[in-house]
């Protein structure tokens, strides 16, 4: 049997002025899967990113979670939709005013009743995870790059999101730091069933961790499918890109 | 969930929004029970806040009991369970709190700390800016102009403004006092030497600091978190002669005429009550002003203003300089040099008055 999609998105066409940044996008995420979104700096991953979770509103277009449309969704209801979903952003966009503890906390505080001891266990397991224990009570500004983003990814874990997007996780990262990233987000889906949805250039990170790519390029998406078929579907940008490695 | 034979079993999902109700609900179900075992075997799913949850347990049934056995978990929630534990992890203890005294102790020492080097701060300042007055390398040009401009120019409107209604108010409350004892001849003394003495110099000041004291600090706080003083540095470039000579060398020029132009127009503000209300002619108005005054007022006046410039643009480019962190930063530094350069010019304000009474 058909799986249903937890993310449908038809048709979405998003523009800039009078730039069309995605010209017709429409592609289906399966719940489980990490589906990664490929493409040229500038051709709109970041883009398509943003305009799934309404962080920027399409110009035209459906995307549906779970099978409920979201774009005419009012804003309580999207709230609730967003407790099901993590945002590990490109900068990390941690709280610079509070420590990475209270970072981690404010979903929990805000968005269940647990007690203190139950949320105190989260944030430090969560902090574990991305090897930041011993990081606990820094400030942001404490921080060195690479920190700053897995402290973020432990604040997206925090709820254990149906769906966690992660913009460039592993951009300026060393390879180890970028390898072990990629290990705790495979756990993340092989042990939660979490489904992931991955905006990266990182082709050693492509390699270990998709199951599904969109490749997008000027807007438009040239690839949508498994990594195997997109080695074989012999689109010139495709080859280009796993040629050289990097756009 | 249910307990028997000393084996708590529990039951359907442990999930996040669940947690509440079964922690109270567990946590009274065992109350007074001597529990050796935990059967997970009917936990059909379970999150982090489910482990958290049976870590909870775990912790303190094992501390009244010595051993707690968790079993029959399925695969899946063994998982679970496996990632998420935190029964394991290294206590890495909990926030320090700090005491009174040692806060005291930490602000005063920060506050030395501080002093010290804005001290030395103020003397590389006056180092490049008499270098900075015979060799004008190593500055941008045109850069004490646009500074002029910036710090002087585009301050008169609120000088000017604030300084109006200022000398307004003070010869109107002066104004009804000085009528009733029929020394109304006495305003013209009272305006001229309150504020060529003490108001014009003080308010500017402050203007000042609010204004371009916090642009100083902004701007070389954003420069030093966007690490454009490391790239001056690595093109030899001294930051605080590049950067903060013009600032200095301009609000020292501008500064008297920001004074002066204050003076005028808080006389103006006074001269309208004087002349409206009090019905003294602009002569006797004018000569009285003038004759009041000495070259020591004016000369005090002047020191004052630039004193209060320099003290400015010290503390705006030390709280600039010694930024953490990013945009979060910028602020706080920008906070701290205003209130700082307030407070220092009051200070230095009431020293200047008891020096030359």
């Amino acid at each position: 049997m058909k799986q249903e999609p937890i993310i449908e998105i038809t048709d979405m066409v998003a523009k800039y002025g009078e730039r069309t940044v995605l010209d017709g996008i429409s592609v289906n995420i399966y719940p489980g899967e990490i589906t990664v979104i490929l493409g040229g700096s500038g051709c709109g991953k970041t883009t398509l990113l943003k305009n799934m979770l309404r962080l920027y509103e399409p110009h035209s277009g459906s995307v549906k979670f779970c099978g409920t449309e979201i774009l005419s969704m009012g804003e309580r209801e999207f709230d609730e939709v967003l407790k099901q979903v993590g945002m590990l952003f490109q900068n990390g966009a941690l709280l610079n005013s509070i420590s990475v503890y209270d970072n981690v906390s404010i979903p929990l505080e805000q968005h269940t009743r647990l007690s203190r001891a139950i949320r105190d266990r989260i944030i430090r397991v969560k902090l574990h995870l991305v090897g930041l224990s011993e990081a606990i009570y820094k400030f942001p500004s404490e921080l060195s790059g690479g920190m700053k983003k897995r402290a973020a990814l432990a604040r997206a874990m925090a709820l254990d999101p149906m769906i966690l997007f992660c913009d460039e996780p592993s951009a300026g990262l060393d390879p180890i730091t970028s390898e072990a990233l990629d290990e705790l987000i495979l756990s993340l889906k092989r042990q939660l069933g979490m489904t992931i949805v991955i905006v990266t250039h990182e082709l050693a990170s492509i390699h270990r961790i998709a199951d599904k790519i969109i490749f997008l390029d000027d807007g438009k998406m040239l690839f949508n499918g498994t990594l195997a078929e997109a080695e074989k579907a012999a689109i010139p940008q495709i080859d280009h890109f796993f040629a050289v490695g990097r756009f | 969930m249910r307990v028997q034979n000393n084996t708590l079993y529990l039951e359907g999902d442990f999930l996040k929004n669940d947690i509440p109700r079964l922690e109270s609900a567990i946590f009274a179900q065992i109350k007074g029970k001597q529990i050796k075992t935990i059967d997970l075997g009917g936990i059909s799913r379970i999150d982090s806040a489910g482990v958290a949850l049976l870590d909870e347990l775990h912790q303190k049934l094992a501390a009244t009991i010595g051993i707690l056995f968790f079993k029959s978990a399925s695969l899946e929630v063994q998982a679970v369970i496996d990632t998420f534990t935190t029964l394991s992890l290294k206590d890495f203890g909990s926030k320090r709190r700090v005491g009174f005294y040692e806060t005291l102790g930490e602000m005063l020492l920060s506050g030395i700390q501080q002093f010290w080097q804005t001290l030395i701060l103020a003397s590389e300042i006056f180092y490049y800016s008499l270098v900075g007055l015979v060799n004008r390398r190593k500055q941008r040009k045109g850069s004490l102009t646009q500074q002029m401009l910036l710090l002087g120019f585009d301050a008169l409107p609120i000088v000017g403004l604030l300084s109006f209604i200022i000398g307004f108010i003070i010869a109107l409350q002066s104004a009804a006092l000085l009528r009733d004892f029929g020394a109304n001849v006495f305003i013209a003394d009272l305006m001229s030497v309150s504020i060529v003495r003490e108001l014009s110099p003080l308010i500017t000041a402050i203007i000042v600091a609010g204004r371009s004291g916090s642009a100083i600090a902004s701007e070389i706080a954003t420069m030093q978190v966007t690490e454009e003083l490391d790239a001056l540095k690595m093109m030899a470039l001294n930051p605080i002669r590049y950067v903060v000579v013009p600032k200095f060398h301009a609000i020292t020029i501008v500064m008297p005429i920001l004074i002066v132009f204050s003076i005028l127009i808080g006389m103006i503000g006074g001269g309208i009550i004087a002349m409206g209300y009090l019905k003294l002619s602009i002569e006797v108005f004018y000569a009285r002003s003038i004759n009041i005054l000495s070259v020591k007022d004016l000369l005090i006046s002047f020191g004052k203003s630039i004193w209060f410039a320099w003290v400015i643009v010290i503390i705006g480019s030390h709280f600039g300089f010694q930024v953490k962190g990013g945009a979060e930063g910028v602020g706080k530094a920008t906070t701290q040099a205003v209130v700082s350069s307030i407070f220092a010019v009051i200070i230095f304000d009431a020293i200047f008055s008891l020096l030359y009474l």
